[in-house]
């Protein structure tokens, strides 16, 4: 499972997605590669809730550049990651998302709900 | 067991998996060169590959609730839209399972404008298939989905 003392949190005998987490001042910037789906965005969930709801940063910044396809619990992860982080007072914000990450929040009719830029200069300085 | 299936049209691709959530980035590796072949643009190709990963996931899950090890037949086979003899060619994708008859009255997506986790996958699979069917077949419980290419914009070459 995930090693949240190294920051390196990658699922032991997952191929399909690894997250790892920068910590920088009152940011969080989690780093998500590979493809979220109905096997692994529970993981995704778990670091995503954790960090919001223990470390308590002010901004929690996912970079999907690395993300080739996301599903529908994916993005149930996504919605609850926002939703928490709305509920501790923190910011959750999302970029590099790729053609299918943007569709598939287009469609669920959820792209306007989150701030979203085009890479990390931009998020970061938002 | 006997197989639910007639096979009087040639099929392109038949895959026999186990419901493991695991094996969904299997089918999708399965499934882009193969609506590629089909003549699907790059976004249709996407749009299908997510409507064949939420109809497994919501099997894995509602039909089979979790478990790993039970049995899901994959079929695709082109299809042709009558109407439209030229651009009307297509894909039927074809997926039975074993579990329990659906109730057909719960086979609905949470309304959009509720900002909630899940419910979902029945939007995708829907906003993307020209067609959605699901029946019950003697034991199995089969979807139909089709999609057909949309016409170039360019027109036809000369």
């Amino acid at each position: 499972m995930f090693d949240l003392r190294s920051g390196a949190r990658i699922r032991k005998g997952e191929v399909i997605v690894k997250i790892s987490a920068r910590r920088l001042d009152q940011t969080t910037i989690f780093d998500v590669s590979g493809d979220i789906d109905m096997s692994n965005s529970l993981e995704v969930r778990k670091a995503l809730l954790g960090e919001i709801r223990e470390a308590k940063k002010s901004r929690v910044v996912l970079n999907l550049t690395d993300v080739r396809y996301i599903d529908s619990s994916g993005v149930a992860s996504l919605v609850e990651g926002l939703k928490a982080s709305r509920e501790s007072g923190s910011r959750f914000v999302l970029f590099g998302l790729s053609a299918a990450a943007r569709e598939v929040l287009k469609i669920s009719r959820l792209l306007k709900l989150f701030e979203i830029y085009e890479d990390e200069e931009q998020a970061m300085s938002a | 067991m006997k197989s639910p299936l007639n096979l009087s049209r040639a099929f392109l691709l038949k895959l026999e998996l186990r419901s493991h959530p695991k094996l969904l980035c299997v089918v999708r590796g399965a499934m882009e060169p193969l609506m590629e072949m089909l003549g699907f643009s790059e976004s249709e190709c996407r749009a299908i590959i997510r409507a064949v990963d939420e109809a497994l996931s919501n099997i894995m899950r509602h039909s089979y609730h979790g478990r790993l090890d039970q049995v899901i037949d994959v079929l695709c086979r082109r299809v042709q839209r009558r109407a439209h003899a030229k651009t009307g060619q297509g894909v039927e994708i074809l997926m039975f399972d074993r579990g329990p008859a659906i109730d057909l009255a719960k086979l609905h997506g949470r309304p959009l404008d509720e900002i909630r986790p899940g419910g979902l996958g029945l939007h995708l699979i829907r906003d993307t298939m020209d067609s959605v069917e699901y029946t019950r077949t003697g034991r199995f419980n089969r979807l139909r989905m089709v999609k057909y290419v949309r016409p170039s914009k360019r027109g036809p070459n000369p």
